[in-house]
């Protein structure tokens, strides 16, 4: 028995919609497995994850607290892989653009005025700006190799919160526990409704609508594609891959430092020495999964916010570890690839000897 | 003097996870393959490595199930993107994802558990020598292991025939195809290897450095290896010389904490990565001498026509 792949004479479109929904479905039957290997009943394992936390208001609310980063730094992710270009730090970019923005309220908390959030806000843009330009510039002026340099930046970043939520951010009336003073009332994104809902899910939804309209309607939607697609064509076409490079890294990276001070702003209300269970590289299998389509992303930003609140369930009601939730995030962006093979192959098992008979 | 002595055997410690893990992604990418998975694969062969000596009581069984928990998700990788040409960079982070999620959730029950330090070899007569004995004679099977794949790689790929094949395959998988190298099955191998390695790596984290499991432990070590294998523009011996490097660096901060430098200890925490993109934009700069080396078809997909 060999495995073969015919390349199809144009892409599936039929497949291209259903490999998510197979991934999805493969992923669901692993977890079924997984469940019981770990000793649970897999039915009512799966139900408390994926299921109960559809049931209540609150955890609806907090379905959209936890899917609005994911999709704002997804739709900036698709545009950087969109172009082949590799951001993989936007968790740094995240909690940099979160430590710039969150300056304002620490550093002066008597400034409260009707500027004071828009303000915070353009400076996390800025800062999330800032930390994604260092890879593009390294990449750019050196062609040191952008995967390893954002990835190196998000440690980078960690460590720099960590300095500062200990050191000269910690709140003097804190008790000395790490973490800076709480946000005065100005400096908070205001709820949407009764409870934990903010303002920064509009800018998901924001974010997820100009991009929709940048990517199909634009020349520099087209710019990126092209420049993804087919590198020399792009050359030809006068397009400037070192641009591109710059112009992802700065979109991806002020819209992860968006997400990061919003979170902060809105959730958390004061900086903390972890700020985020993962949203940056959790934003990576968003992107992915939602085959970097800005309308895919919204959908896939909330089934995967939907993990995170299932593993929490189910460490409450099942007692299984919150570990679970990286695990089923893992195995689908796994299937995801794999089922993403199907749009531009049929794949065969054969018994027949090939003519050349040499792959494997 | 045993100040220096205990020093140069901490560097020694620090630097042989990153050689292995290190060594192995070299002859993947020499193999033309780029697999970004090696933080995955060694924080899982971490997780089991220790497992497994827990529950045999030996840490040499504890290796070996390091070195096949790392071969285990290699030959997951290897599936998808060598038989469904799956995207590469996508794979090896998934990967990682993957790995990272698997490790936690196994790792769980050992956390805070004392572990099984793989023993120092006693050589008689050598390992006793003053200041020379411990250094070169008395170290672990792995430190040994680690230099002696350094050589073996290093002799394998440049002078035998076998080497020449991972290189023509990584350098251009179309030629040699019509040459009638199987190039799948080439690197289906490297792939192993480089799993093996990254596996043992991490396996040398939990039995040897700091022997116990700790939730992400690995702490980026995976990227710093990938960083190294391009910091020694993909040949063996300044591979070497990196990870020293590399483990002189992260040992600094031990040191310099320990010495009383008022230098907050998150920056001194930070040095390795720092020192990593400084290390890539110095050998990045050098085109001509990536150039030269980076093999060509790295990272690019191999359907065979029929």
């Amino acid at each position: 028995m060999r495995l073969e792949l015919e390349k199809r004479a144009e892409h599936s479109r039929t497949m291209a919609v259903l490999s998510p929904l197979l991934a999805l479905v493969l992923t669901l039957i692993s977890g079924a497995i997984m469940f019981a290997l770990l000793g649970q009943d897999p039915v009512r394992a799966l139900y408390t994850f994926f299921i109960e936390p559809l049931t209540a208001s609150w955890s609806l609310q907090e379905l959209v607290v936890k899917a609005a980063p994911l999709i704002l730094i997804a739709v900036g992710l698709a545009v950087c892989y969109l172009s082949n270009t590799w951001n993989i730090g936007a968790e740094g970019q995240f909690t940099f653009g979160a430590i710039a923005g969150s300056l304002l309220p620490i550093v002066f908390p008597g400034f409260e005025s009707p500027l004071t959030l828009p303000l915070m806000l353009l400076m996390g843009i800025a800062g999330g700006m800032l930390w994604g330009a260092i890879p593009a510039f390294l990449k750019i002026r050196f062609g040191a190799n952008e995967i390893l340099t954002s990835l190196m930046l998000v440690y980078v970043a960690q460590l720099f919160l960590d300095w500062l939520v200990r050191g000269p951010w910690r709140d003097p009336e804190g008790f000395n526990f790490p973490e800076s003073r709480l946000f005065s009332d100005a400096a908070i994104l205001q709820p949407l409704a009764d409870g934990r809902m903010h303002v920064g899910a509009l800018f998901a939804l924001l974010a997820v609508i100009a991009m929709s309209v940048i990517l199909m309607k634009t020349l520099k939607g087209f710019e990126v594609r092209v420049l993804g697609q087919a590198p020399r064509a792009g050359q030809f076409a006068g397009f400037s891959r070192n641009k591109m490079v710059l112009f992802a890294f700065l979109l991806s990276g002020g819209l992860a430092g968006l997400a990061g001070i919003s979170e902060v702003s809105g959730s958390i209300n004061q900086l903390t020495p972890v700020i985020s269970p993962g949203y940056g590289f959790t934003a990576i299998i968003v992107a992915f999964l939602g085959r970097l389509n800005p309308i895919g992303i919204f959908i896939a930003g909330f089934l995967l916010a939907l993990s995170y609140l299932g593993g929490e369930a189910a460490q409450v009601s099942l007692g299984l570890s919150d570990k679970t939730t990286r695990v089923f995030q893992g195995m689908l962006l796994f299937y995801v690839l794999a089922c993403d093979t199907l749009i531009l192959y049929r794949i065969r098992l054969t018994r027949a000897y090939a003519p050349s008979g040499k792959e494997a | 003097m045993g100040g220096y002595e205990s020093i140069i055997l901490t560097v020694i410690t620090a630097a042989t996870p990153l050689l292995l893990a290190a060594i192995g992604e070299l002859v993947v990418e020499r193999s033309g393959v780029l697999n970004l998975g090696v933080e995955g694969m060694m924080i899982v062969g971490a997780v089991l490595g220790f497992a497994g000596a827990q529950a045999t009581g030996s840490a040499y069984i504890g290796a070996l199930c390091a070195l096949g928990a790392g071969m285990g998700l290699a030959l997951l990788f290897g599936f998808l993107t060598l038989h469904l040409v799956a995207n590469q960079v996508a794979t090896g982070l998934a990967l990682t994802l993957l790995g990272l999620g698997l490790a936690g959730m196994i790792g769980e029950a050992f956390v805070g558990q004392p572990g099984i330090r793989l023993e120092r070899l006693h050589i008689p007569g050598l390992s006793t020598l003053p200041f020379i004995g411990p250094v070169l004679f008395g170290q672990d099977l792995l430190v040994y292991l680690s230099l002696a794949l350094v050589a073996g790689v290093s002799f394998v790929l440049f002078r035998t025939r076998a080497g020449l094949i991972i290189r023509a395959v990584g350098d251009n998988h179309g030629s040699a195809h019509a040459l009638g190298v199987s190039v799948i099955r080439v690197r289906y191998f490297a792939v192993l290897f480089g799993g093996a390695c990254a596996g043992l790596a991490g396996g040398y984290l939990s039995l040897a450095y700091t022997p116990q499991w700790v939730e992400g432990m690995t702490a980026g070590r995976g990227w710093i290896a990938l960083a190294l294998v391009v910091f020694s523009t993909w040949r063996p011996l300044r591979l070497l010389a990196g990870a020293y490097l590399f483990g002189a660096v992260g040992i600094l901060q031990f040191h310099a904490q320990a010495g009383g430098v008022a230098i907050p200890s998150q920056f001194l925490t930070a040095l390795p990565y720092l020192a990593t993109i400084v290390v890539l934009v110095i050998i990045s700069r050098n085109r001509v001498l990536t150039r030269i080396n980076t093999p060509a078809c790295l990272g690019q997909p191999f359907v065979p026509d029929r």
